[in-house]
């Protein structure tokens, strides 16, 4: 495991949890990635989710579940995860862009259409994205989910940004 | 009047913008500067870039602030003519005179009647 | 003397659920810290808590804070603040200091709630200005608003040290890199990945061996360990830093349960000499109860739930709740916390906190 050294989890490490969706599942559009891999006590992405997608269950130490055919991409367990460990993808943003929400905690925030740098799960940039969409209701208590535009290849490696 | 914006945290993506608050006058080893009403005189001394706070008794060692809660005692200084006070705990107030403290200290400018 | 019916030490999670759950319960409770706010460590937490909704789960630690003051208030506890407990005598009198004098009181039950204090790591330039405890330096950043640097390396990879990381890059310090001695990460990794993500270097089998600087910090050199935790000679790397932060364990600050006679065991898992205590809290010495930290390095969240049981218990002593009733409340607190212990992270903290029950 890498994950356990430098805190980047490998896309073999992700393609075995049960709570990131299948290539087919992820080609219909807007879905959920849950990258939450240890049996840590927690549960909030569970009832964050208004179509019941997630299932940790009992224990809470469950790694989620995700029911991938519920799962509509609204993004609404993005913001209440603590662990900032939960993304929505969107493969068909454009023809040959996706679309990455992301949570985001520092100062300032982006505006919409700023370009920024997408930053990979090592911090690295790999893209200069367009933020499409900057959401900062008050029920996600001070998290913002940021969505950015990156090819498509790289909709599953961007995880971060960059102003 | 040293500036200390530099190193205040003004705004921040969960506290949000700091408010603005009352300031008052302390002077630091003869140098007169602002620190925020009611805030730590180590709050003070490090966002204006002090973190020098005393020498060691031995061996002249410089120290500043490790725990600052109270606990460790590195943050000690010399607070209107009192030594060994700990800084992280101890507020500001207008017209404080704080001295960077050398050793165990010297009550300074406090006489002490006999009898 | 004043008399009160429970006196509760420490207005951190742990002492501030205990207040409440006492007053609930009919106890006159006199709640103490020797801060000028309470909240313990909550008031610095600024991320979203783990656990269910039955935790607070997703709530920042800030706002737990809040709403235990809010509550604290509601259930007509006296708080004593800016108030240090120094002694603990005989007859479960505390002998207290505030503004310069002493005074002393004498309760019927008392719940140690202390917290802990953080560890200390003894390198060359250790003591420069410029190297604080990973607690400092959150206590500077968000509660006093104040940047102790501008440029950091953070040592341990437990929760605390990740999470403090991240509040360090909220403030607006650049994050050099992250080290850690063992051989794998031992926070969670949903925290480390926070971290690689915005660009902090996190390497494991490293540490820290030297600060260096004439006044304060100007750099630090990390070295690589092996499996045995030997330094491996060449392969130092200096790193331009101004803050050197240390998250290397906590230590339950027991000194008020020594005074009072209690039982200790040390166990490294809970962070050191940690109180003998049976699941109702209850110490060697009847009528002294320890709930949080103090009773072995956890999280606020399990903190909460000791507290509550301690209270329940004193509670229960003093004839103010049936034995049932008391039991009820008592097990559904109990079942909150072993969820936090059900993974492979709260395992070994259960387990140690098994083998040390008092056999009553
Ligand atoms: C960086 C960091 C992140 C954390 N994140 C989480 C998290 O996400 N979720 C979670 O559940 N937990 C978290 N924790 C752990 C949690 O904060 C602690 O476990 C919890 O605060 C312990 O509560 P307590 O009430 O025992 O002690 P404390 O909160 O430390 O309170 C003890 C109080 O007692 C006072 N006191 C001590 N001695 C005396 C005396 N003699 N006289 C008067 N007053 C005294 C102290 O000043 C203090 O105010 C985190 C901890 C840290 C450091
Ligand atoms: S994106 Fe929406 S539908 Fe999908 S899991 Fe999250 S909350 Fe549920
Ligand atoms: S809320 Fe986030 S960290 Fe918690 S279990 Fe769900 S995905 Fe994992
Ligand atoms: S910094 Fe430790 S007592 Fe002030």
């Amino acid at each position: 495991m890498t994950l356990l050294k430098d805190g980047v989890l490998t896309n073999e490490e992700l393609e075995a949890l049960p709570c990131v969706p299948g290539r087919e599942r992820m080609e219909k559009g807007a879905v959920v990635v849950i990258e939450c891999p240890q049996d840590i006590p927690c549960n909030p992405c569970e009832p964050a989710c208004p179509k019941g997608a997630i299932v940790v269950g009992g224990p809470i130490t469950n790694i989620p579940v995700l029911k991938e055919d519920l799962c509509d991409g609204c993004g609404l367990c993005v913001a209440p995860c603590p662990g900032q460990a939960i993304f929505v993808v969107d493969l068909n943003h454009g023809n040959d862009e996706a679309a990455v929400s992301l949570p985001y905690e520092f100062q300032p925030l982006p505006d919409k259409g700023q370009k920024v740098k997408a930053l990979n799960r090592r911090g690295e940039a790999v893209h200069e994205g367009t933020v499409v969409k900057v959401l900062t209701p008050s029920s996600f208590d001070r998290t913002a989910v940021i969505t950015v535009t990156v090819p498509k290849e790289l909709a599953m490696e961007v995880r971060s940004i960059r102003l | 009047m040293r500036k200390d914006k530099e190193l205040r945290v003004n705004e921040h993506p969960i506290l949000g913008s700091a408010e603005e608050r009352p300031r008052v006058k302390i002077k630091v080893d003869d140098q007169w500067m602002e620190a925020i009403e009611g805030e730590p005189v180590a709050a003070a001394l490090m966002a204006s870039g002090k973190m020098v706070f005393r020498y060691t008794t031995r061996l002249n060692e410089p120290r500043g602030v490790f725990c600052a809660i109270g606990r460790c005692t590195d943050c000690m200084m010399t607070v209107d003519g009192i030594p060994n006070v700990r800084t992280c705990i101890t507020p500001v107030r207008e017209g404080m005179v704080i001295l960077t403290q050398r050793g165990e200290g010297r009550w300074e400018g406090i006489s002490f009647e006999k009898g | 003397m004043k008399k009160v019916e429970l006196a509760v030490i420490g207005a951190g999670p742990a002492g501030l659920c205990a207040a409440i759950e006492g007053a609930k319960h009919g106890l006159q409770v006199t709640l103490i810290d020797e801060n000028i706010r309470a909240g313990g460590q909550l008031f610095k937490q600024i991320h979203k808590f783990f656990g269910s909704g039955v935790h607070r789960a997703g709530i920042r630690g800030v706002d737990i804070g809040s709403q235990l003051l809010d509550e604290t208030e509601k259930a007509g506890v006296e708080v004593m603040l800016d108030t240090v407990v120094w002694g603990l005598f005989e007859d479960k009198v505390l002998a207290l200091v505030h503004e310069g004098r002493s005074t002393q009181l004498s309760a019927e039950r008392i719940i140690l709630a202390a917290g802990a204090t953080e560890n200390a790591l003894a390198f060359p330039g250790w003591t420069l200005p410029g190297v604080m405890g990973a607690g400092a330096a959150q206590t500077m950043m968000n509660m006093h608003r104040v940047m102790p640097g501008k440029k950091a390396i953070m040592v341990g990879s437990g929760n605390v040290g990740l999470i403090v990381g991240y509040q360090l890059i909220q403030a607006g310090i650049k994050l050099e890199l992250l080290v850690e001695a063992a051989p794998e990460i031992g926070g969670y990794s949903v925290h480390a990945s926070k971290l690689a993500r915005n660009g902090v270097k996190i390497f494991t089998s490293t540490t820290i061996k030297e600060a260096r600087g004439d006044e304060r910090v100007e750099s630090a050199v990390t070295v690589s360990v092996d499996e045995n935790w030997n330094p491996v000679p060449g392969t130092e790397r200096e790193h331009e830093v101004d803050m050197v932060c240390l998250a290397v364990g906590l230590s339950p600050l027991i000194e008020l349960a020594r005074l009072a006679g209690c039982g200790f065991k040390y166990l490294s898992e809970l962070g050191g000499h940690v109180p003998l205590h049976d699941e109702k809290m209850e110490t060697t010495q009847p009528g002294i109860y320890v709930a949080g930290d103090i009773a072995g390095i956890d999280e606020a969240s399990t903190a909460m739930e000791e507290g509550r049981i301690a209270a329940l218990a004193a509670a229960e002593s003093l004839g103010r709740l049936g034995g049932e009733e008391a039991d009820a409340l008592k097990k559904s607190a109990r079942k909150r916390m072993e969820e936090f212990w059900d993974g492979s992270f709260g395992r070994r903290v259960k387990a140690s906190k098994e083998s040390l029950s008092v056999k009553e």
